[in-house]
């Protein structure tokens, strides 16, 4: 279409529906931090935490309204469908998780500040948009988007100068790595004459591939590859990880990692990127050795969490190496179970970490079975889960990514990943030994569970056993919009006549 | 075979009856007396419902009993299929035999954290039974996985020693070697679009599976791995004394009475079911370790100072002796194999329980520690000598049918095989009756011992079932074997086949 002719058009209200959780997380964004300043400081944290909570509740509603209207919205820029709503229930609800551990957290740290509230919320805009944005340039903001609310919110012990460092860090080479990608979507752009994911994959199908586009896509997965924490690009997640507030660690590891999956998931296999299968290949192998074999040797449990979520992010991409249609669920299921069990795992933490995060070392959790035999238990479901261990959602998790590269014939990269995650066992099992097996050193206090974070685990443990057990209509969901996404030769008419059905009634 | 009613839902309830014993323990109050005495109504319980599967049983049958078949998953296509023949519905009822005797002989020794200990061990035997009765390659998978937390929880926190050390071993070493047979399952599933046992072995039967000779080498090996490290075989072995030696008696009991036997099993069911001939070409080196095993197992055993490490060793020569019968490929050896899983699950069973109790008055298993206790406890040393007997093959108890049916299966595969097995027989004869004579003759060598208190009734409780189980097996060998035969008949079909066929070319 040419500008002239996107200029007639007005946009209409099916437009609006299909962004509408991204409007309404960004009033209630918004809201908060207008109302910020006005409440009194002694306690408007809870009542911000709530506007927060109620804003992820209206965003899961409009999330269903939205999926009710599915079709391309904005000069096809945006595309709600089965694929963005599925993400879009993971990252909102990855976030209800969040907001729900943050509450007594924030209490415990001693931090006063409404706009951590708002930050989460502006940041889900982001991450939603991500996984419905088709246009490259809109991806680009959305990954801007989340990507700064993510920075501020590592930053957010100001006590700690762990936490600056690990603020900064993370900001200096997310810059870097945005840039990456925006170098790589400004050449995709040069090679197909379009930043619209539809077009540029009808341009490649065609078969006019130049060695442009080439260079292009692997510049856009070097910029994602950061984001997901893939090897050769994950230096920065330990000591982000290490620096940043337990539970937004939870949050970082799971919800900007499923929008980043999203996006090189329209990216690599919607757009049928050419040349990505031995840049995946190796990529993934990297991430699951080198994140294996260095959580073993740790001592910090969230640097040992943050390793192990590169082996994760690794898994994940072996899955990206198989055929589209077997990978893309088996890649959106793993993430809902991954957003479940870390986000979980991170709320056990946040609840031990204490004031200053004192207790985050392996040691601290020694005894902690025969102490709090609730939170123990909890953290050994989430361990088990990442292990890959039966009756979890990690097991069918690992399980359909091995399985979708076996059927994709890819035998080696599914042995690298089989016997990793052998290793994998090892450390996680190590913390699960220190719960039940170890006589605590020092006298680690363990304060009562209060009733939001009860829900957080609750509703974590739920997402992890009910993926291990009750997979079905997960699996069926994820099966149907993920092969809905990859099914390119029946998308790309259709989705013209999509756009002439939006173009005829504003005229 | 499927006539409805009860027979349909019996193993789903025989197999989940201690899950949800476990999961209402969760509700129960801390009172440690009520938490017992209700694992053991839950315990007896599933033994009482898995004694149907052995009264409605149709003898001289085989295929599959008790058959339900539900779709659980659909993509993947995952079905809830179970069933058993006459080898996994003995090893099923040894399973629900053994863990109310766990039950009984924990009652004092555990007295921390009583409730866990209740649960994970009721959760363990919905796990084990599970394997056994499973026949969908993943839902056997999954139960196979699921062993595993429970065991090594209870050997890391109710153990003794390095009990952390032996729980992780035992976790890595075997979590480790089934992984490759989760690889060699997702395969098959590949090709054949399935995890159903019987398809899959059709499929392959039938040359439906494409690429299948290249691949089903490793296939075996993947499997065989699983396995042989479970069992576990020669090389393969060295987790095993640790995780007994530190493992609670209740862990050590179903370790040797059952988790081994997973093991044997599924060497059995899948190695020999799915790859015939591979198995076939495999066999002498198979066989070699086996036979390696029976004879190092039992020198081994012979020099070791501490009660519990003797019959851990015992342990790897008696499953030996498995492995030889079930890779001679003869209807003996492989009754013979059967027959040994469950003669070993009880006399071995027992023989820790006996342990355990000498544990529980001296807090060690030194043999230099005892002596001459036969004096102080005479009806201890009565079972023990019993228990001792029939472990060691005495004719008339349950030890010797089953090593006699192996030799002479492996006589003829190879009479070599059967020539240095019988060996292991004598030798399992000198190291066991020496370990007698150590612990209970003569003169009380450490004079603290003359005041050990004897058998209380509970522990005698515990003991009979075993004793006049093995007595029982030893004098009436075929109430077991009409059964477990028409199973080994079937298993043997397509070495039936591979023999026919090179006599036909």
């Amino acid at each position: 279409m040419n500008p002239g002719q996107m200029a007639q058009n007005i946009p209409v209200a099916a437009d609006y529906v299909r962004i509408l959780p991204e409007i309404v997380l960004s009033i209630f964004g918004m809201a908060i931090m207008v109302l910020d300043p006005l409440l009194h400081e002694e306690n408007s944290q809870k009542m911000l935490g709530g506007i927060g909570l109620l804003g992820t509740l209206a965003g899961l509603v409009s999330t269903w309204i939205m999926a009710q209207s599915p079709g391309l919205a904005f000069w096809n820029m945006v595309r709600a469908d089965g694929f963005s709503v599925f993400f879009h229930v993971v990252i909102i609800a990855i976030a209800v998780v969040l907001i729900l551990t943050s509450y007594e957290y924030m209490a415990v740290q001693r931090i006063r500040a409404g706009e951590y509230y708002g930050l989460i919320l502006l940041g889900l805009v982001g991450m939603c948009l991500m996984s419905s944005a088709v246009e490259l340039v809109l991806i680009f903001i959305a990954l801007e988007i989340s990507s700064i609310s993510t920075y501020i919110l590592a930053g957010f012990r100001r006590r700690a100068a762990t936490s600056s460092e690990s603020s900064l860090k993370y900001f200096l080479l997310g810059s870097f790595a945005t840039a990456f990608f925006l170098y790589g979507v400004a050449l995709m752009f040069g090679a197909t004459g379009s930043t619209n994911i539809d077009e540029i994959s009808a341009t490649l199908n065609a078969g006019n591939v130049s060695t442009l586009a080439y260079v292009a896509v692997a510049l856009m997965f070097v910029g994602l590859g950061f984001k997901v924490a893939a090897a050769p690009f994950h230096i920065w997640t330990p000591d982000v990880y290490e620096g940043a507030p337990a539970p937004i660690v939870g949050f970082m590891s799971t919800a900007p990692k499923a929008a980043a999956f999203a996006v090189l998931l329209r990216v690599l296999f919607e757009a049928n990127a050419p040349g990505r299968f031995w840049l995946i290949w190796i990529s993934a192998a990297l991430s699951m050795t080198l994140g294996n074999v260095a959580a073993l040797v740790q001592t910090n449990v969230k640097r040992l969490l943050a390793y192990s979520s590169i082996a994760h992010a690794g898994y994940i991409l072996v899955a990206f190496a198989a055929k589209p249609d077997l990978g893309a669920p088996a890649i959106m299921f793993y993430t809902a179970a991954y957003g479940a069990m870390n986000v979980g795992a991170f709320a056990v933490v946040s609840h031990l970490a204490n004031a200053g995060e004192r207790y985050v070392s392996v040691d601290d959790y020694a005894g902690l079975g025969r102490r709090s035999p609730v939170l123990a238990g909890a953290l050994t479901v989430f361990l088990i889960s990442l292990i890959g261990i039966p009756i979890t959602g990690g097991f069918f998790a690992k399980f359909y990514v091995f399985s979708a590269a076996l059927q994709s014939n890819l035998v080696i990269l599914t042995v690298i990943g089989v016997i990793n995650s052998a290793i994998g066992a090892y450390y996680y099992l190590r913390l699960i030994v220190a719960m039940y097996m170890r006589e605590p050193q020092e006298e680690v206090p363990v304060t009562s569970i209060p009733f939001p974070l009860a829900a957080a685990l609750a509703i974590a443990l739920a997402a992890t056993i009910d993926l291990g057990v009750l997979p079905e209509s997960v699996l069926r969901f994820v099966q149907r919009s993920g092969q809905e996404l990859v099914r390119q030769e029946r998308m790309v008419p259709l989705q013209q006549t999509k756009a002439s059905e939006i173009t005829a009634p504003s005229r | 075979m499927n006539t409805g009613g009860l027979d349909s839902i019996i193993l789903t309830l025989v197999t989940f009856t201690p899950a949800i014993g476990a999961l209402l323990l969760l509700l129960i109050p801390r009172r440690d007396r009520d938490i017992r005495v209700f694992s053991l109504i839950i315990s007896l319980l599933t033994f009482g419902a898995s004694l149907h599967l052995v009264a409605r049983v149709h003898r001289w049958q085989g295929g599959f009993w008790y058959e339900i078949d539900k779709p659980w998953i659909s993509m993947p296509n995952i079905h809830y299929h179970m069933g058993v023949d006459g080898i996994s519905m003995w090893l099923v009822l040894l399973t629900t035999f053994l863990t109310p005797l766990c039950v009984l002989i924990s009652w004092k020794s555990i007295h921390e954290r009583v409730k866990e200990f209740f649960i994970l061990l009721l959760v363990l035997e919905t796990a084990l039974i599970g394997v056994f009765t499973s026949l969908d390659l993943f839902l056997f998978y999954f139960f196979w996985e699921s062993t595993l937390i429970p065991m090594a929880l209870l050997i890391g926190i109710y153990g003794h020693g390095h009990k952390v050390y032996a729980a992780v071993k035992f976790f890595l070493y075997t979590m480790v070697a089934s992984v490759f047979m989760l690889a060699a399952v997702l395969w098959l599933y590949a090709k054949v679009g399935s995890f159903d046992f019987v398809t899959i072995q059709n499929a392959i039967r039938t040359g439906q599976v494409v690429g299948f000779a290249t691949a089903a080498p490793w296939l075996f090996l993947g499997f065989f791995l699983a396995f042989a490290v479970k069992v576990p075989l020669f090389p393969f072995h060295t987790w095993l004394p640790d995780a007994h030696v530190e493992a609670p008696t209740a862990g050590s009991v179903l370790l040797a009475g059952v988790l081994l036997k997973m093991g044997t099993y599924g060497l059995l069911r899948f190695n020999l079911g799915l790859f015939p001939e591979q198995s076939r070409q495999n066999a002498p080196w198979i066989c070699t370790l086996a036979l390696i095993g029976i004879v190092y197992g039992a020198l081994v055993a012979m020099v070791q100072p501490n009660l519990k490490r003797v019959i851990a060793y015992s342990s790897v020569s008696h499953l030996g002796f498995v492995v030889l019968g079930i890779f001679s490929f003869t209807q003996a050896g492989l009754n013979g194999a059967t027959f040994v899983m469950l003669a070993h699950g009880v006399s071995t069973g027992a023989l820790f329980m006996l342990a355990g109790i000498i544990y529980e008055r001296k807090h060690t298993y030194e043999i230099a520690e005892m002596g001459g206790l036969a004096t102080p406890m005479p009806k201890y040393a009565t079972f023990f000598l019993f228990i001792t007997l029939s472990s060691v093959g005495l004719p008339l108890l349950n030890g010797f049918v089953g090593e006699f049916l192996v030799l002479s299966g492996a006589f003829q595969a190879n009479p070599w095989y059967g020539a240095i097995g019988a060996t292991g027989v004598i030798w399992s004869a000198c190291y066991l009756l020496w370990m007698y004579q150590r612990v209970f003759f003569g003169k009380v060598t450490h004079a603290e011992n003359n005041s050990l208190p004897d058998l209380d009734s509970r522990e005698q409780l515990a003991l009979w079932p075993t004793a006049v189980a093995a007595l029982v097996m030893g004098v009436a060998p075929l109430l077991w074997l009409n059964i477990i035969d028409p199973a080994v008949q079937v298993a043997l079909t397509p070495f039936a086949q591979v023999v026919s066929k090179a006599v036909g070319q």
